[in-house]
Order: C-alpha cells, then sequence, then structure tokens
C-alpha cells in the first residue's frame, strides 16, 4: 500500500472538480488565416525559424500527407505541385493571438492556466447551473467570434482525461468541438483507441517500454499492475493511472511564471566563425533572456553560455560546451547579463570551428525584489534598473529591437532567414490588414 | 455564466516613460494644491477601445465609403465582438476578400452599400461565401 499525499483540490459539489483542456486547432495556421480569409479551407504550413522545417500544418495540407518536420527544401515541390501556401513564422502575430484567446476564456472563468502557447486548463467547477456542456460551446463560439481562431474543448474530471478528452473532441465533427468525458459509461472504447505513446506524459523510451509489457493502449495503461507502473515511472506514473481513473491529482496552476529556468536558443543560418560575430549573437540572446526575465519578475543567479559548432561539415570534430557563471548578485539587467556571458564566452570561443548554435540560459531564479543586497555591488543598481525599465517600455511600444545594447551588433547577418513572413497585424502599424473600399 | 472579467490585456498600451528620473530632494516648499485632484492623462484607449481583446485596427484602400467619413488610408476601429445590425459600417468577408460597407439586412436578404454616388451596392446571394468579420466603431483619418 503506497502512501501518496495529494494536494487539496478545490472540488464542485459532487466532490470532483471539473476541468477542461481548450486548445487551438491549427493554431499558427489559423492565427494567418485570421486576417486572411482567403486561406480558410486551403492547405497551409508554417515554416520553423530560418525556414528550416515545417512546423505547424492546416487540415488540409496534413490530409496531403506532408509530416510535421519535414525540412521544407525537401517537400517545396510538393508544396508547389498541391498549391499549399507557406509562411515563415510569425511570433509577433501568433504571441498576441495567444494572448487574446487566454483573455476571452478568462472572462469565463478566472481558473486559467495558460499551459503553452495554443492550449489552456480551465477550472470549470463553479459553473453555476452546472451546465458545462452550454458553457463550453459558448466559449467556443466566442472564442471564434472574438478571434476567429477555432478551438477545442476536453472537459473531465482530471487534467489526463481532459487531454484525452480535447483529442476525442476534434476526431469527429458531429461533436463540434466539445467533448465531456465524464459523460462516458464506458471508457474502454475510447480509450483503448489511442496509442499509449501518444499520451501526455509517456516519452518514447516508455512507450517501448510498456509496449514490451504488453501495454499498448491507453486503456491497457489504465489497468496496468501499479507495482509494475511504480517500478518503472516511480510516483508520476502512479499520479498518471489515477487521472486516467479520473482522480484529479494535477492542481491547475493559474499563477503565471513559477519558472525554474529562463533560456533563448538559436541556430544560425549560416555558421559563425569570429569571436566579435559570436559575441554579438549572445549578447542578443542574453539581452532576451533578461526581457524574459524581467517580464516574469525573476532574477537569475546564475548564467550558462552554451555553444556547438556545426557538426555536418566533415573537417571539423565536433565541439559543444557550456560555462556557468554565478552572478555576484541576482539579476535581471540586460548589463549585468551581457558582461557576463560575454566574458562567458571569451571561455568558451575555440579558433577555427564553426558555430551552429548558441544559447544563454538563467537559472537559479528567485522573485524579482528579493535579492539580498551584496556589500561589494560595484553597480548603480537602481539607476540600471531604472534605464533597463525604460528600454523595455519603449521596445515594447515601437517593437523589440528599437534600442539595444551595442553589443548585440547593428544589423547581423546572421540573424535568420524569415523569407516569406506575413505581416504582424496586430503589433505593427505599417502591417495592419488592408481592407478594401471598392 | 460567471463573467469575472478579471484580466483584460491593455492590446495597446500606453506608457509614460520618465527618461531616467531624477530623485525627487527634499525641501520644495508647499505641497501643490492640485495635488489631490490629479487624474490621469487622456488615453486614446478609453475613448477607441471597448473590447480590447476583440479590437482590430485594419487600413482602408479605396474610397467607396467617403459618405461614412472613411477614406483611402484611414485607419478603422474594428469590433469583432459586436453584433452587426443593419445599418452598421461592417468589415465583411465575401468569397474570401475583406471589404468595407455598410450593411443592410432584409429579413433573408443581405445587401452591402457603398457609400459614394460612384459604387455599386453588392446582393449577397445565395451560396456566396459570406461573414462579418467586425464592425466599424471608429475610422482615424489623418489630415
Amino acid at each position: 500500500m503506497s502512501s501518496i499525499r495529494y494536494e487539496e483540490e478545490q472540488t464542485a459539489p459532487t466532490g470532483q472538480p471539473v476541468i477542461a483542456l481548450v486548445d487551438c486547432n491549427n493554431f499558427y495556421a489559423s492565427c494567418e488565416r485570421a486576417f486572411n480569409p482567403k486561406l480558410m479551407g486551403k492547405p497551409v504550413v508554417i515554416l520553423s525559424n530560418n525556414d528550416g522545417c515545417i512546423i505547424a500544418r492546416s487540415d488540409e495540407a496534413k490530409a496531403l500527407g506532408i509530416a510535421m518536420g519535414e525540412p521544407f527544401f525537401k517537400v517545396r515541390h510538393l508544396l508547389h505541385r498541391h498549391g499549399v501556401r507557406y509562411f515563415s513564422s510569425n511570433y509577433p502575430l501568433y504571441a498576441d493571438m495567444s494572448h487574446r484567446v487566454a483573455a476571452v476564456l478568462q472572462r469565463f472563468t478566472p481558473e486559467v492556466e495558460v499551459y503553452s502557447i495554443d492550449e489552456s486548463f480551465l477550472d470549470l467547477s463553479g459553473v453555476p447551473g452546472g451546465d458545462i456542456n452550454a458553457h463550453a460551446r459558448a466559449m467556443r463560439r466566442t472564442v471564434y467570434q472574438w478571434t476567429r481562431i477555432p478551438v477545442s474543448i476536453g472537459i473531465a474530471t482530471s487534467k489526463t482525461l481532459a487531454k484525452l478528452a480535447n483529442k476525442i473532441a476534434k476526431k469527429s465533427l458531429e461533436l463540434e468541438g466539445v467533448f465531456d468525458f465524464r459523460t462516458v459509461e464506458e471508457p474502454e472504447p475510447f480509450l483503448s483507441d489511442i496509442d499509449a505513446g501518444d499520451l501526455w506524459g509517456v516519452g518514447q523510451r516508455t512507450a517501448t517500454w510498456l509496449r514490451r509489457q504488453g501495454i499498448w493502449n491507453v486503456w491497457q495503461l489504465r489497468n496496468a499492475d501499479r507495482a509494475l507502473i511504480h517500478r518503472k515511472m516511480g510516483i508520476v506514473g502512479l499520479r498518471l493511472l489515477d487521472e486516467l481513473h479520473g482522480v484529479s491529482c494535477l492542481p491547475l496552476d493559474s499563477l503565471p511564471g513559477s519558472r525554474k529556468a529562463v533560456a533563448f536558443t538559436r541556430s544560425f543560418s549560416t555558421p559563425i566563425e569570429k569571436l566579435s560575430d559570436l559575441k554579438q549573437a549572445v549578447a542578443t540572446f542574453a539581452a532576451r533572456v533578461g526581457e524574459k526575465l524581467r517580464s516574469q519578475n525573476s532574477l537569475a543567479q546564475y548564467l550558462t553560455v552554451y555553444v556547438k559548432n556545426d557538426q555536418w561539415r566533415e573537417e571539423t570534430k565536433k565541439y559543444s560546451g557550456a560555462v556557468t557563471a554565478q552572478l555576484p548578485v541576482a539579476t535581471a539587467i540586460t548589463a549585468e547579463l551581457i558582461h557576463h556571458a560575454l566574458r562567458s564566452v571569451e571561455q568558451l570561443y575555440r579558433h577555427g570551428y564553426h558555430y551552429k548554435k548558441a544559447g544563454v540560459f538563467a537559472s537559479g531564479l528567485i522573485p524579482g525584489g528579493s535579492y539580498q543586497q551584496n556589500l561589494f555591488d560595484e553597480l548603480e543598481r537602481e539607476s540600471l534598473c531604472a534605464l533597463t525599465n525604460t528600454m523595455d517600455d519603449i521596445n515594447t511600444r515601437m517593437g523589440a529591437g528599437t534600442l539595444y545594447y551595442a553589443a548585440q551588433g547593428v544589423d547581423p547577418w546572421w540573424k535568420m532567414k524569415q523569407k516569406f513572413r506575413t505581416p504582424s497585424y496586430t503589433t505593427k502599424w505599417d502591417e495592419i490588414a488592408v481592407v478594401k473600399a471598392v | 455564466m460567471t463573467v469575472s472579467g478579471v484580466f483584460s490585456p491593455s492590446c495597446f498600451s500606453t506608457s509614460r516613460y520618465p527618461l531616467l528620473d531624477p530623485p525627487v530632494k527634499a525641501g520644495t516648499g508647499f505641497p501643490s494644491p492640485a495635488q489631490d485632484f490629479a487624474e490621469k492623462s487622456l488615453d486614446l484607449n478609453d475613448l477607441l477601445v471597448y473590447n480590447p481583446v476583440a479590437t482590430y485596427c485594419v487600413r482602408v484602400q479605396g474610397d467607396s465609403m467617403t459618405g461614412a467619413g472613411i477614406h483611402d488610408r484611414d485607419i478603422l476601429m474594428v469590433d469583432c465582438s459586436l453584433e452587426a445590425r443593419s445599418g452598421d459600417v461592417v468589415v465583411a468577408v465575401l468569397d474570401g476578400e475583406m471589404l468595407v460597407k455598410r450593411l443592410r439586412v432584409n429579413g433573408a436578404h443581405v445587401t452591402l452599400l457603398a457609400e459614394n454616388p460612384h459604387c455599386r451596392a453588392v446582393e449577397v446571394g445565395e451560396g456566396q461565401d459570406f461573414w462579418i468579420w467586425g464592425v466599424v466603431t471608429h475610422v482615424i483619418h489623418s489630415l
């Protein structure tokens, strides 16, 4: 008998919470369609950073057999042949639309956990009158009317089942995008239709191991021997089993930004050879890390810089390295982060290598306002904070990168390729959508 | 339905940025009589944006709506949370094109009117792909 403690749950009068997972259908493609209705019903794909590979597909593109992650150059002829529209990723647009969708959901219930750019968990336990399905349909209609982003909603008594219900909601048009798992009397046909490997929280290696134990689908997993699952997956596995039985073990985390680390990593469209260029890139990344830290009100105690060389060139050996600096004072000030990042990259740089990727990680995060004054702190911390805040304000209003430190480089040639980007319809005045008065 | 209205991001944030605010020294004399009555400055968001989450800005190309005070190159504030009614100026999608028109609804009949003697009205046919994108609430015209 294992002793597992679960956190206190807010529950509805029936004793179980009602959790919904709302996710946007084909989110990136839907964002593009929201401002270009001609794309509706057509196959659309979105390309990754550097226009490298396909990271999002509309249903019509999926139906043509275009796989997720396919390198762009490989499928280009196929895209042209079938009239598939393709676009570089437009993150300013996607971020803004993601905020709008989350804001609509928050009008319906304050208990919203924004899980990723296109998924949110909601606690609907407090819905008066108890008509959760009508509530869900109203949410779906409102999101679509206000943002033109279609969403699917899965409802259950645990997050894991809500995620499964969301999958099911997408399977049949008749369901109209909403599926309530609580209404299911016989879960077996639903759960045996889903691969155990597709389950949230089950990685590839675990899925392989499960198959060797004869567990192929979620129904079999749900009924698996608890001791066996505990041995392989630990307490996380037991929680998963309980969640599959409808017992909620994962509370909603509606407080944003309690993160452990913040990172910014990028691959370079053309490998970097010179130290001065690498320093520019790392300085830019450190500045972005600073912005992320400040936006979630965190301070970092450690800063790690990571570089990796181009592994595909035959004449060079593999090289990757990282240097972690312990910061004298926990900070989110860009100038300071850049300073330490540059010192780290100087230690990492080896002449003769072609660097393909670099990253800056901030870790050991503590909440802002809680740093201890260091007697040996040499910086004019308060005025630097004020300057940094001012820079953030201006960059937010006038576009990222309006103000930057000289160390970041002016118009760097290594910036990522984005040849097919659509306008930033909701964040740049000179890129707003055009309507015809004809 | 529990409408909480707890969190609505200001999609058009205005901020006032004091460039390197010098610290205020003590001993400046009498406090200002206006201190207790200071209000925040006029903010265009309050005037133009009723529901930031559902409000978008679009630019006009063409002059079929000059009679409604809408000219080429103007910016329109479009609110997608409003229910369009007959007589409203709307952004409508007709066969994939985003148009700005005055809406007339007569039972099942939908007509898209122009506001310019040189432009025709458009009757929306049975099988046509037509839907309302949003309702135009304000037009910003630069002189």
